[in-house]
């Protein structure tokens, strides 16, 4: 358990050190969400109607953009082989990596949400419901992302076969994440949403990690 | 050693084997394809009732319907067979897998055609983002995703294991778009086929629809081998060029 806490405290420094690796998904997803009223225009209404999706979408691919690189370098110097030999298990070295890579990715699109929901005129019973849907929502992107990651490891095209791959697999976390907030919205009970998106997450952490663990090996046979 | 003591499972592991059985059945499953769509498409087009709301457009139903279930049936094939890949490590449970992707994606797209030309005069409009076809949207991409992966690996045994491991991981799919017509209860009707009470479909409609059903399945068994024997040949010639140092 510690071997596993100190791979998420080296993965996490490693990346902080790269300030641009944490700013660019960030900037990422500020940048594209404010893209949506300068094109469909600054019209409140329509704008608070559109607010959590256009939010949740752009989150959704600014977790895309860091996850590329979520194995490729430890597997392309060699420190990937050495985890799996490793007595810890492979599927914790996975809950790890995806713990630095929520804690860079998630993390920030939480904070920087509300900002956004502002802007957008997001109706202001959502705001409570938008930051538990994240919450519990982009965990399990980052979880299903680094199942992709892992099996296109190795791959040709790898970063636009990740999307592909990943994507599909994002739509369920979608639904229910902007369920919520439209519930939320026109004052019905977001909690049946938030108790499937929970369901989802505690189901991803559990299964997820043994199906990207496997693909890793696979990599590395 | 004589096949009997060998388990089922592994005995058409052995190429050789393999190519002995698909000889046999072949004949069988081209001429029961012919058959099968030849009298399905004659009962479905002259030989069964218009209906008394859809009125002629209920015929798209017998390309639509077939084609949803095969969608379904391929990747739940593919699925065990993936499995039977990871755990025994079976080589032909693999090909199977590579070789049935393509069908299945086809048998996908079919079924979004029809059912959007379906709709267009039935709902008045080409596609509704409705539970059933969003998750059957979301299948074809699964489909697509995984033709995708296994190619992009430079050594075909790997991209065959990573592909598995995504093929077992998109079985969630299947559930939801079984049972999305339940669950959310929105515009594509419920299973009127395959309940609890047996069939819900009058006789003369349920004749062409289940002959059409079978024409499909025997059309994919028929294809499914011919793809398998050519990935089977396929691999002999790259050992051969391998073993001849072209590589």
């Amino acid at each position: 358990m510690t071997a596993a806490f100190h791979l998420f405290r080296h993965d996490l420094r490693l990346q902080l050190r790269h300030g641009t690796d944490l700013v660019a998904p960030i900037a990422f997803f500020v940048l594209a969400t404010l893209l949506v009223p300068l094109g469909v225009g600054p019209e409140p209404n329509l704008l608070a109607r559109l607010a959590s999706g256009v939010i949740w979408v752009t989150a959704l691919l600014a977790t895309l953009l860091a996850l590329d690189r979520l194995f490729q370098r430890d597997f392309e110097d060699g420190a990937l082989d050495l985890m799996a030999l490793a007595p810890l298990p492979l599927e914790l070295t996975v809950i790890a990596k995806v713990a630095a890579h929520w804690v860079t990715t998630g993390l920030p699109v939480m904070v920087v949400a509300p900002i956004l929901g502002v802007m957008l005129r997001l109706d202001t019973n959502s705001f409570l419901t938008l930051e538990l849907s994240l919450a519990l929502g982009t965990p399990v992107l980052s979880m299903i992302g680094a199942f992709g990651a892992a099996v296109t490891l190795g791959a040709r095209r790898g970063g636009a076969l990740l999307a592909v791959l990943v994507l599909p697999l994002y739509i369920p976390i979608l639904i229910f994440a902007t369920s919520a907030i439209s519930a939320a919205g026109e004052g019905l009970s977001p909690r049946p949403h938030l108790l499937l998106l929970a369901s989802f997450f505690v189901g991803g952490i559990v299964l997820i990690p043994f199906a990207a663990a496997a693909a890793l090996r696979n990599a590395l046979e | 050693m004589t096949t009997a003591r060998i388990p089922l499972l592994h005995r058409y592991a052995n190429p050789a084997a393999f190519g002995r059985l698909s000889a046999r059945v072949m004949p069988w499953s081209i001429g029961a394809t012919v058959i099968l769509l030849a009298l399905g498409v004659y009962f479905a087009l002259f030989n069964s009732p218009p209906d008394y709301q859809q009125g002629e457009s209920v015929r798209i139903m017998y390309v639509h319907v077939p084609a949803a279930i095969m969608s379904e049936l391929v990747y739940g094939a593919m699925a065990l067979a993936a499995a039977a890949g990871i755990i025994w490590k079976h080589a032909l449970a693999d090909l199977f897998v590579k070789a049935a992707a393509p069908l299945g994606a086809i048998f996908t797209l079919i079924c979004l055609v029809a059912g959007s030309l379906w709709g267009k005069p039935m709902w008045g409009a080409w596609w509704v983002w409705d539970a059933r076809l969003t998750s059957e949207l979301v299948l074809f991409f699964l489909y697509l995703g995984y033709i995708a992966l296994v190619d992009a690996f430079d050594d075909p045994q790997r991209g065959l294991r990573a592909g598995a491991i995504l093929v077992l991981v998109g079985v969630v799919d299947l559930p939801i778009i079984k049972f999305s017509v339940n669950w959310w209860n929105t515009l594509h009707q419920p299973a009127s086929l395959m309940t609890l009470s047996g069939p819900k479909i009058y006789g003369s409609m349920l004749v062409p629809l289940m002959l059409m059903i079978a024409g499909f399945m025997a059309f994919f068994i028929t294809v499914v081998i011919l793809r398998l024997e050519s990935e089977l040949l396929a691999r002999r010639i790259r050992g051969w060029r391998t073993a001849a140092g072209d590589e």
